[in-house]
Protein backbone atom coordinates (compact mmCIF):
# COMPACT_ATOMS: atom_id res chain seq x y z
CA UNK A 1 0.00 0.00 0.00
CA UNK A 2 1.60 3.24 -1.14
CA UNK A 3 0.62 6.76 -0.29
CA UNK A 4 2.27 9.73 -1.93
CA UNK A 5 3.29 12.54 0.40
CA UNK A 6 4.22 16.05 -0.71
CA UNK A 7 6.82 17.65 1.50
CA UNK A 8 7.23 21.44 1.95
CA UNK A 9 10.60 22.95 0.99
CA UNK A 10 12.03 23.34 4.47
CA UNK A 11 11.31 19.71 5.43
CA UNK A 12 13.06 18.35 2.35
CA UNK A 13 16.27 18.35 4.37
CA UNK A 14 14.82 15.17 5.85
CA UNK A 15 13.98 13.61 2.50
CA UNK A 16 17.24 14.11 0.64
CA UNK A 17 15.75 17.07 -1.18
CA UNK A 18 12.80 15.07 -2.52
CA UNK A 19 9.55 16.93 -3.05
CA UNK A 20 7.45 13.79 -2.79
CA UNK A 21 8.02 10.59 -0.85
CA UNK A 22 6.08 7.34 -0.54
CA UNK A 23 4.87 5.78 2.65
CA UNK A 24 2.39 3.30 4.05
CA UNK A 25 -0.08 3.26 6.91
CA UNK A 26 -3.75 2.72 7.66
CA UNK A 27 -3.97 6.07 9.44
CA UNK A 28 -2.12 9.37 9.18
CA UNK A 29 -0.41 8.54 12.46
CA UNK A 30 0.89 5.22 11.09
CA UNK A 31 1.98 6.89 7.87
CA UNK A 32 4.00 9.48 9.80
CA UNK A 33 5.68 6.70 11.80
CA UNK A 34 6.55 4.92 8.56
CA UNK A 35 7.90 8.14 7.03
CA UNK A 36 9.97 8.83 10.12
CA UNK A 37 11.55 5.38 9.86
CA UNK A 38 12.63 6.24 6.31
CA UNK A 39 13.38 9.93 6.87
CA UNK A 40 14.62 10.41 10.39
CA UNK A 41 13.38 13.51 12.19
CA UNK A 42 10.31 14.09 10.07
CA UNK A 43 7.84 13.06 12.75
CA UNK A 44 9.10 15.59 15.28
CA UNK A 45 8.44 18.34 12.76
CA UNK A 46 4.81 17.31 12.31
CA UNK A 47 3.73 15.93 15.67
CA UNK A 48 4.17 17.60 19.07
CA UNK A 49 5.61 15.90 22.15
CA UNK A 50 2.03 15.52 23.39
CA UNK A 51 1.31 13.43 20.31
CA UNK A 52 -0.87 15.98 18.52
CA UNK A 53 -0.50 17.36 15.04
CA UNK A 54 1.54 20.56 15.20
CA UNK A 55 -0.78 23.54 15.00
CA UNK A 56 1.57 25.50 12.74
CA UNK A 57 1.39 22.74 10.12
CA UNK A 58 -1.48 21.90 7.76
CA UNK A 59 -1.89 18.33 6.53
CA UNK A 60 -4.30 17.39 3.75
CA UNK A 61 -5.49 13.99 2.61
CA UNK A 62 -6.79 14.23 -0.95
CA UNK A 63 -7.34 18.01 -0.58
CA UNK A 64 -9.17 17.62 2.73
CA UNK A 65 -7.67 19.34 5.78
CA UNK A 66 -7.21 16.53 8.34
CA UNK A 67 -8.39 18.84 11.13
CA UNK A 68 -11.87 18.09 9.81
CA UNK A 69 -11.36 14.36 9.25
CA UNK A 70 -9.94 13.08 12.52
CA UNK A 71 -6.45 14.62 12.58
CA UNK A 72 -3.83 11.90 13.17
CA UNK A 73 -6.56 9.24 13.22
CA UNK A 74 -7.62 10.08 9.66
CA UNK A 75 -7.91 6.76 7.81
CA UNK A 76 -5.77 6.26 4.71
CA UNK A 77 -5.97 3.88 1.80
CA UNK A 78 -3.76 2.88 -1.07
CA UNK A 79 -3.42 5.63 -3.64
CA UNK A 80 -4.28 8.48 -1.26
CA UNK A 81 -2.31 11.65 -1.63
CA UNK A 82 -1.08 13.58 1.41
CA UNK A 83 0.16 17.18 1.35
CA UNK A 84 2.02 18.93 4.17
CA UNK A 85 2.12 22.76 4.23
CA UNK A 86 3.11 25.47 6.69
CA UNK A 87 0.02 27.13 8.20
CA UNK A 88 -0.04 30.85 7.47
CA UNK A 89 -1.60 32.93 10.22
CA UNK A 90 -0.85 35.49 12.89
CA UNK A 91 -2.30 38.45 14.68
CA UNK A 92 -1.49 41.68 16.38
CA UNK B 1 17.09 43.30 2.30
CA UNK B 2 13.74 43.17 0.56
CA UNK B 3 13.69 44.61 -2.93
CA UNK B 4 10.14 45.16 -4.13
CA UNK B 5 8.70 46.98 -7.10
CA UNK B 6 6.52 50.05 -6.69
CA UNK B 7 3.35 48.48 -8.12
CA UNK B 8 3.50 45.53 -5.71
CA UNK B 9 4.27 47.81 -2.76
CA UNK B 10 1.27 49.97 -3.64
CA UNK B 11 -0.95 46.91 -4.07
CA UNK B 12 -0.07 45.64 -0.58
CA UNK B 13 -0.76 49.05 0.98
CA UNK B 14 -4.03 49.38 -0.94
CA UNK B 15 -5.17 45.94 0.23
CA UNK B 16 -4.38 46.85 3.85
CA UNK B 17 -6.31 50.13 3.57
CA UNK B 18 -9.24 48.42 1.93
CA UNK B 19 -9.65 45.73 4.57
CA UNK B 20 -9.14 48.08 7.52
CA UNK B 21 -10.22 47.64 10.35
CA UNK B 22 -9.76 43.91 9.66
CA UNK B 23 -6.29 42.56 9.02
CA UNK B 24 -5.42 41.99 5.36
CA UNK B 25 -3.06 39.24 4.23
CA UNK B 26 -1.50 37.69 1.18
CA UNK B 27 1.72 36.64 -0.51
CA UNK B 28 3.94 37.82 -3.30
CA UNK B 29 5.23 34.82 -5.19
CA UNK B 30 8.47 34.73 -7.11
CA UNK B 31 10.46 32.27 -9.18
CA UNK B 32 11.89 29.46 -7.02
CA UNK B 33 15.53 30.10 -6.24
CA UNK B 34 15.20 33.89 -6.56
CA UNK B 35 14.42 36.69 -4.10
CA UNK B 36 12.13 38.48 -6.55
CA UNK B 37 8.59 39.10 -5.30
CA UNK B 38 6.80 39.32 -8.65
CA UNK B 39 3.27 37.98 -8.46
CA UNK B 40 0.95 39.71 -5.99
CA UNK B 41 -1.63 37.31 -4.55
CA UNK B 42 -4.05 38.89 -2.06
CA UNK B 43 -5.64 36.28 0.18
CA UNK B 44 -8.87 36.28 2.12
CA UNK B 45 -8.43 36.63 5.87
CA UNK B 46 -10.50 33.62 6.92
CA UNK B 47 -10.61 35.01 10.47
CA UNK B 48 -12.09 38.34 9.24
CA UNK B 49 -10.73 39.90 12.38
CA UNK B 50 -9.02 43.14 13.44
CA UNK B 51 -6.63 41.16 15.64
CA UNK B 52 -5.98 37.91 13.78
CA UNK B 53 -5.38 36.71 10.25
CA UNK B 54 -5.40 33.26 8.79
CA UNK B 55 -5.28 31.85 5.29
CA UNK B 56 -8.23 29.54 4.81
CA UNK B 57 -6.81 26.01 4.68
CA UNK B 58 -8.40 25.20 1.29
CA UNK B 59 -7.15 28.52 -0.14
CA UNK B 60 -3.68 27.73 1.21
CA UNK B 61 -3.64 24.39 -0.56
CA UNK B 62 -4.77 25.98 -3.85
CA UNK B 63 -2.15 28.71 -3.50
CA UNK B 64 0.68 26.23 -3.00
CA UNK B 65 -0.53 24.02 -5.88
CA UNK B 66 -0.61 27.07 -8.10
CA UNK B 67 2.87 28.20 -7.07
CA UNK B 68 4.15 24.67 -7.53
CA UNK B 69 2.79 24.57 -11.09
CA UNK B 70 4.53 27.87 -11.85
CA UNK B 71 7.75 26.85 -10.09
CA UNK B 72 7.34 29.67 -7.56
CA UNK B 73 7.70 30.14 -3.84
CA UNK B 74 6.14 32.74 -1.51
CA UNK B 75 8.98 35.29 -1.35
CA UNK B 76 6.83 37.67 0.72
CA UNK B 77 4.08 36.87 3.19
CA UNK B 78 2.34 40.07 4.19
CA UNK B 79 -0.33 41.08 6.63
CA UNK B 80 -1.57 44.24 8.26
CA UNK B 81 -1.92 45.36 11.83
CA UNK B 82 -4.77 47.78 12.13
CA UNK B 83 -4.33 49.20 15.64
CA UNK B 84 -0.70 48.45 16.48
CA UNK B 85 2.71 49.05 14.95
CA UNK B 86 4.05 47.20 11.92
CA UNK B 87 6.09 44.76 14.00
CA UNK B 88 5.59 40.98 14.30
CA UNK B 89 3.47 39.98 17.27
CA UNK B 90 4.14 36.94 19.41
CA UNK B 91 1.55 35.02 17.39
CA UNK B 92 3.18 36.11 14.12
CA UNK B 93 6.55 34.90 15.37
CA UNK B 94 5.05 31.59 16.49
CA UNK B 95 3.61 30.80 13.06
CA UNK B 96 6.67 32.10 11.22
CA UNK B 97 8.85 29.82 13.35
CA UNK B 98 6.63 26.79 12.77
CA UNK B 99 8.32 23.52 11.80
CA UNK B 100 7.29 23.77 8.12
CA UNK B 101 7.72 27.55 7.69
CA UNK B 102 10.32 28.58 5.14
CA UNK B 103 13.10 30.63 6.81
CA UNK B 104 13.80 32.40 3.51
CA UNK B 105 10.44 34.19 3.72
CA UNK B 106 10.29 37.97 3.96
CA UNK B 107 7.49 38.85 6.38
CA UNK B 108 6.04 42.22 5.46
CA UNK B 109 4.04 44.02 8.12
CA UNK B 110 1.86 46.98 7.23
CA UNK B 111 0.17 49.13 9.83
CA UNK B 112 -2.95 51.08 9.01
CA UNK B 113 -3.34 52.45 12.56
CA UNK B 114 -2.81 56.00 11.30
CA UNK B 115 -4.12 55.66 7.82
CA UNK B 116 -6.10 58.37 6.22
CA UNK B 117 -9.58 56.95 6.54
CA UNK B 118 -9.18 56.41 10.23
CA UNK B 119 -7.62 59.74 11.18
CA UNK B 120 -9.22 61.91 8.55
CA UNK B 121 -5.78 63.35 7.78
CA UNK B 122 -4.68 63.41 4.21
CA UNK B 123 -1.21 62.24 3.30
CA UNK B 124 -0.78 59.84 6.20
CA UNK B 125 1.69 57.13 5.47
CA UNK B 126 0.90 53.50 6.03
CA UNK B 127 3.86 51.90 7.82
CA UNK B 128 5.54 49.24 5.68
CA UNK B 129 8.31 47.12 7.21
CA UNK B 130 9.94 43.80 6.43
CA UNK B 131 11.36 41.11 8.71
CA UNK B 132 13.09 37.76 8.65
CA UNK B 133 11.79 35.49 11.37
CA UNK B 134 13.81 32.36 12.11
CA UNK B 135 13.43 30.14 15.17
CA UNK B 136 11.65 32.84 17.14
CA UNK B 137 14.19 35.52 16.34
CA UNK B 138 12.99 38.66 14.55
CA UNK B 139 15.34 40.70 12.38
CA UNK B 140 14.14 43.79 10.58
CA UNK B 141 15.55 44.30 7.11
CA UNK B 142 15.80 47.24 4.77
CA UNK B 143 13.09 47.69 2.14
CA UNK B 144 14.19 49.00 -1.23
CA UNK B 145 11.46 50.06 -3.62
CA UNK B 146 12.39 49.81 -7.27
CA UNK B 147 10.31 51.15 -10.12
CA UNK B 148 10.53 47.80 -11.90
CA UNK B 149 12.76 44.75 -11.88
CA UNK B 150 13.96 45.50 -15.35
CA UNK B 151 15.97 48.47 -14.10
CA UNK B 152 16.12 47.31 -10.51
CA UNK B 153 19.88 47.11 -10.24
CA UNK B 154 20.67 50.75 -10.84
CA UNK B 155 17.43 52.66 -11.38
CA UNK B 156 19.06 56.08 -11.38
CA UNK B 157 21.79 55.32 -13.87
CA UNK B 158 19.84 53.79 -16.71
CA UNK B 159 20.69 55.54 -19.94
CA UNK B 160 18.02 55.49 -22.61
CA UNK B 161 19.28 55.95 -26.13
Amino acid sequence: MAIEVRIPTILRTHTGGNKTVQGTGATLSALIDDLDAQHSGLKSRLVTEEGKLHRFVNVYVNDEDVRFTGALDTPLKDGDSVTVLPAVAGGC
Amino acid sequence: MLRIDRATYDAIVAHAREDHPDEACGVVAGPEGTERPERFVPMLNAARSPTFYEFDSADLLRLYRDMDDRDEWPVVVYHSHTATEAYPSRTDVGYASGPAADPRTHYVLVSTRHHEKQTGLAGDDVEFRSFRIVDGEVNEEEVEIVESYLFGHSPTTVVYD
